[in-house]
């Protein structure tokens, strides 16, 4: 639900702040908050309990609070379905929603390797931007332009790569 | 400890040490808001206030997280530095004799701001943090014992919370917490109930860094030494807005840090009733702190400087002490003035804002405000100031039980201080409406 805007005085107009404020958003701002990003905020993709998980993880960001519980339901070698429950930010969750989307089908290997390359994009390897492997998650490129929030991007990828690692691809404990 | 009110007197000892800075000057139009608070001076004495942040002017609103220093302080510690350092304490040369004058001069400062006329009840610290920990290490474990209790509260720092834990890990004495009500203040029956157990400390935050909530200390402490129990009150918030008198309060320590109240980091202070300093043994060993030292043991020093092992942060006390000063001169009246009437801006506005919800009472409390708004995480909302050039704070201001007390993971904060002007509560609302279309809205 979207409601009307706030009855600040750059909103309405009034006069507390005469020419002192550029009320423009700046460009940087805009490539970081995409609608993409916000409807996954809102609208979490595969957000909730995983039954049958053969793998899950909870991880968190002691500096700012945000938690993401992984989970995935791995099968024959290769990813069957992924969830997460949590809470953050919305580049956090944002993040968290797509790798849910992004890794089904996957083997681990190849999750993994999906991880590192979007990594590097938040890193600012604007080479990846024509991976379209990475899908939706191009869309977070713009946090490389705010380094303190790409631990916010990575928080849920964090959890994948460590489930990742030292289990064996076909499965097990995670 | 005489209140200044005079500002002409306070603007001259403003002047007084450096020049002042043009460039500070911006805010000259609202200079006069309120009888003689030259605020275009003051800002000008923080050369930090007139520097721009993404191409914005900086609104510095994280002074609960730590506050700017003025010129005052600034130049003091390099002079100092070019020209007074040596070891403390030690040497009979001339340069050592004028570092312990200032090393002990800034003493006699901070304690004057802790309203105590005794300065060796005065122990420098490496902060509140440290201040506790002293605490907690030599009163703690030569008093405490499996079975015995501490009434903490639920609104404490970290700071005042953890160093209790580690106390309980050591000596198997129980931790006991008084509620929070939901508008932010302590539960004073539940805290009633706890002396009931007959706690050997309460130990309670002066001030609620994220709530901005004013504890009734004096009362805290009363029933405390009714009960039986000795107090520590955790100033950090609490000292860069308020003259302390400890006599008034009552209490048996009080901790407090220079950053937050226009000093260097990595210094503080711990108060504590000269009795009690007396008896308790050594929090760490090293120099300074003995009097004769033998192989197999050593005697300690008086106090305070048992408590000082090794050689302390002689420039950073001295900045402390200077800070008291600028403090003292200024007047806690002024600024408390000051403050308040941006306290009532900042309500009058924020209240306005549809989807904003602040926490904390409206009444006894100082100008920190943490607030959600709508389903802006707090993390989005800083980073959408930050390029307004505003420095607010997001995140659960190492109050995580507190969060966990309201249902919530984080807050925005933003704190004011007395350099702080009307403009900025506008730039502040004004980034929140650019959050509010950045995000298409709130839900």
């Amino acid at each position: 639900m979207i409601e009307p805007r706030p009855k600040t005085p750059s909103s309405s107009g009034h006069s507390a702040t005469p020419g002192t404020i550029d009320r423009e958003i700046p460009s940087s701002l805009n490539q970081l908050y995409q609608e993409v990003i916000l409807d996954h905020y809102r609208k979490p993709r595969n957000k909730g309990q995983l039954d049958g998980a053969t793998h899950a993880i909870t991880m968190n960001n002691p500096l700012c609070g945000d938690v993401i519980e992984l989970m995935l339901r791995v099968e024959g070698g290769s990813i069957a379905e992924a969830r997460f429950l949590g809470r953050g930010c919305s580049i956090s969750l944002a993040s968290a929603s797509m790798l849910t989307g992004r890794v089904r089908g996957k083997s681990l290997e190849q999750a993994l390797e999906l991880s590192r390359k979007f990594t590097h994009l938040l890193h600012g390897d604007g080479a990846l931007l024509s991976d379209d492997d990475l899908g939706d998650l191009r869309t977070l490129a713009g946090v490389s332009k705010f380094p303190v929030r790409i631990k916010c991007a990575l928080l849920a990828w964090n959890c994948l790569e460590e489930l990742g690692d030292g289990t064996d691809p076909d499965g097990g404990s995670g | 400890m005489a209140e200044m009110t005079d500002a002409k007197h306070a603007t001259g000892v403003l002047a007084s040490e450096g020049p002042s800075e043009a460039a500070g000057r911006r805010d000259a139009g609202e200079a006069s808001e309120e009888g003689g608070w030259d605020l275009a001076a003051i800002r000008a004495q923080f050369p930090i206030l007139s520097r721009e942040v993404n191409g914005h002017p900086l609104a510095y609103l994280d002074n609960a997280a730590s506050s700017q220093q003025p010129l005052r302080v600034l130049n003091r510690v390099e002079r100092y530095l070019r020209e007074e350092h040596a070891n403390v304490h030690r040497g009979v040369h001339q340069l050592s004799a004028e570092a312990t004058e200032a090393y002990e001069g800034a003493r006699r400062s901070v304690a004057a701001h802790a309203g105590t006329r005794d300065p060796a009840e005065i122990v420098f610290t490496r902060g509140t943090t440290e201040a506790v920990n002293l605490v907690a290490s030599s009163w703690g474990d030569a008093s405490m014992g499996a079975g015995d209790e501490i009434v903490l509260t639920k609104m404490e720092h970290h700071s005042n919370l953890v160093p209790w834990q580690l106390l309980a890990g050591r000596t198997g004495c129980k931790l006991r917490f008084v509620d929070v009500t939901p508008e932010g203040t302590l539960d004073l029956d539940d805290y009633d109930r706890l002396l009931e157990g007959r706690p050997r400390l309460v130990a309670c935050t002066h001030v609620s860094n994220s709530l901005g909530t004013v504890n009734p200390v004096r009362e805290i402490v009363d029933r405390a030494h009714a009960a039986g129990a000795l107090t520590l009150i955790d100033g950090a918030q609490a000292a860069p807005h308020m003259l302390t008198d400890v006599a008034k309060l009552g209490c048996d320590f009080y901790a407090f840090s220079s950053h937050k109240m226009c000093g260097p980091t990595g210094v503080g202070a711990l108060w504590a009733r000269r009795e009690l300093l007396e008896e308790m043994p050594p929090y760490q060993g090293g120099g300074e702190m003995i009097s004769d030292v033998k192989l197999e043991r050593s005697s300690w020093a008086k106090v305070p400087h048992k408590f000082e092992a090794g050689t302390p942060n002689i420039s950073g006390v001295v900045g402390f002490g200077e800070a008291a000063r600028f403090l003292a001169d200024l007047g806690s009246e002024a600024i408390a003035s000051h403050e308040r009437a941006l306290k009532r801006a900042v309500f009058e506005r924020l209240d306005e804002i549809e989807g904003l919800r602040l926490y904390g009472p409206r009444e006894g409390r100082t100008a920190v405000f943490s607030f959600t708004y709508g389903d802006i995480h707090p993390h989005d909302l800083s980073t959408i100031l930050d390029q307004r050039g505003i420095a607010i704070r997001a995140g659960h201001h190492c109050n995580q039980p507190l969060m966990d007390h309201f249902g919530i993971s984080s807050t925005a904060r933003a704190s004011f201080y007395f350099y702080n002007s009307p403009r900025e509560i506008d730039v502040l609302c004004d980034g929140l409406a650019m959050a509010f279309e950045v995000f298409g809205g709130i839900a």
